[in-house]
């Protein structure tokens, strides 16, 4: 199982202190986050994509290429690629030119984006946002699995002959995950191409994580990729955790009050009880992350959302230190245990690339997906 | 026997509440209505005060507590609505329109409805027309004619053979007809089901 966190990258006031950070600072503190990542023995750093403001992250290759110069082990993703607004052909060629740079240590998620305004400053309109995800990211697949392609569609110019360079490293094309909170076309689209599904699974109730997870899997059943129980899911999650229960939630009590998700609605009494958000014991978190699992099946990837709602960078990497030093390991062990071998932990690129060279050998098209078995020894 | 279920909504503030005095004389109208068409009748009252907080927390978060959510299937799920606020600044009152702010856009369409208001004077009374009745209209709701508008005057001087009571009745009758007309509801639409084929999404069909 991977384990990782996943930025949303805001600018939000510290409301302990009044104390904004500037974009520069923010950047340069989801850099640290990342790298901090590595070192406390996570695997998995994703960046939002966001283009307004109170936002930072709005280019995340070039922030993403200079993390993995930075890091040895550490897989690169995002939370998530806007399928919606970015050109697909830019897509293909930006992550195709990180794998190379990363050496395969990237993969990607795809997401639709909710704000409105965001898509006429990309030409697009938010009314189209399911069949922009739909075309967009069929090209997109298309551009990195045949050398050349044409094509044509409703919402870009049409292609001839366009080759999309760099070709994915070693001709295998980055792992995809499909992010949706509430949107049952986007879980079935994930199992149409046996790619993976992440509820995002902060902010909303276990019952839609359980829903849309629930329909993703029996639809990858239906579409042939595998059973049920083998299709890739990946959770996010929130977390604040400190040695004392009730010095955690004094701790972050003003951060949720204030926090411009939900502050100034439920009390975090309420919402811890509603959401899967945590505040607590390192011993907590542990157990509330395990009892997703009762809900979701065995699943291969659980990131954390640590650094938003003006929480300071130091907090943040102190979060980083007990994740890494007392809950991952508990979590990797206990998951590693309960996983029955038919299902498969995360693809990573050795374990695709080593499966398109078994389809090779066998003069098959390669299974591009749930090639996951046995790739932990990769990590 | 078939059964009915009439959702009877009130938004009225205080204990009591002449706002839920007028919907539970509604439902009774129209529960004696449902009654000589030979059908049964199962009423679901909803004081949205006992839920005010959840629905705010609702309209921030963008999704309703366990308690708030059984609430908007029964609203949502009944074979017919009687919906009653107080008058507040010529309108519905806030909760009242935070409520059904929290509906659906899709989850009341030709459902019978039956509108009604309590206010300080009869001088508010075409806020159901200019208020009310728009609203359920947008949310495509058939809603009765018959509006019904009580003021203190209609209680104070209303007797049993009353005015008011006259109208109860007839706009009881008018939801009890187009409840008993329609096919009984097949409850809450499942907001996670899939409704489309991935061939037809590729296909540029979204809908």
């Amino acid at each position: 199982m991977q384990f990782g966190v996943f930025t949303v990258g805001d600018v939000t006031v510290d409301p302990t202190n009044g104390r904004e950070p500037t974009e520069g600072e923010r950047i340069k503190a989801m850099v640290t986050i990342a790298l901090k990542a590595e070192e406390v023995g996570l695997d998995v750093f994703a960046t939002g994509e966001h283009h307004n403001p109170p936002f930072v992250p709005s280019s995340p290759t070039t922030m993403l290429g200079y993390i993995a110069a930075r890091t040895e082990r550490l897989l690169l993703s995002t939370a998530t690629t806007l399928i919606t607004t970015n050109d697909p052909v830019k897509i293909a060629e930006d992550y195709a030119m990180l794998q190379h740079l990363a050496d395969g240590r990237v993969d990607l998620m795809m997401g639709r984006g909710n704000t409105g305004p965001v898509y006429p400053w990309f030409g697009q309109d938010i009314r189209n946002g399911i069949p922009l995800a739909i075309e967009n990211y069929d090209l997109l697949r298309r551009l990195w699995r045949e050398d050349v392609v044409d094509w044509k569609g409703r919402f870009r110019t049409p292609l001839q002959s366009f080759t999309s360079t760099p070709r994915p490293l070693d001709g295998v094309p980055p792992f995809v995950w499909h992010g949706s909170i509430r949107s049952p076309e986007i879980a079935e689209q994930a199992a149409y191409y046996g790619d993976g599904f992440f509820a995002n699974h902060i902010f909303w109730p276990a019952e839609h994580t359980r829903r849309m997870v629930g329909l993703y899997r029996q639809r990858f059943e239906h579409y042939g990729h595998g059973s049920a129980d083998q299709a890739i899911v990946g959770l996010g999650g929130q977390v604040f955790m400190r040695k004392n229960s009730q010095d955690a939630v004094r701790e972050f009590r003003p951060y949720f009050d204030n926090a411009p998700v939900y502050g100034h609605g439920p009390s975090l009494e309420e919402f811890t009880a509603q959401t899967p958000l945590t505040v607590g014991s390192p011993q907590q978190v542990i157990d509330r992350t395990l009892g997703f699992r009762d809900y979701v099946g065995d699943y291969q990837r659980q990131l954390f959302l640590l650094d938003h709602a003006g929480l300071p960078l130091k907090t943040v990497l102190e979060q980083l230190d007990i994740l890494g030093e007392e809950v991952v390991p508990v979590l990797r062990k206990e998951f590693d245990s309960l996983r029955p071998a038919h299902v498969p932990v995360a693809p990573t690129h050795a374990a695709l690339r080593a499966a398109a060279e078994r389809a090779a050998q066998a003069g098959e098209t390669p299974a591009a997906d749930l090639a996951g078995t046995g790739a932990e020894a990769d990590r | 026997m078939t059964s009915r279920t009439l959702a009877v909504v009130s938004a009225g503030l205080s204990q009591p509440s002449s706002t839920r005095l007028l919907a539970d004389q509604l439902a009774a109208a129209t529960r004696d209505g449902l009654v000589g068409h030979g059908e049964g009748v199962e009423l679901r009252p909803v004081d949205l005060r006992e839920h005010a907080h959840d629905i705010v927390n609702h309209l921030l978060t963008g999704f309703p507590s366990d308690a708030l959510r059984q609430v908007l299937d029964q609203v949502t799920g009944a074979d017919g609505l009687i919906a009653v606020t107080p008058i507040f600044n010529a309108s519905y009152n806030g909760l009242f329109k935070s409520f059904f702010d929290l509906v659906d856009a899709d989850a009341l369409g030709g459902r019978p409805v039956l509108i009604g208001a309590t206010g300080g004077t009869a001088r508010h009374s075409l806020a159901l027309e200019h208020a009310l009745r728009p609203m359920f209209t947008h949310l495509r709701a058939v809603v009765m004619p018959t509006a019904v508008f009580a003021a203190p005057e209609d209680w104070s001087a209303g007797t049993a053979d009353g005015a008011l009571r006259a109208r109860i009745s007839r706009a009881g009758r008018e939801l009890a007809e187009q409840v008993h007309q329609r096919p009984p509801s097949s409850g809450p639409a499942d907001p996670f089901a899939l409704t489309t084929s991935f061939e037809q999404l590729l296909r540029g069909g979204d809908d």
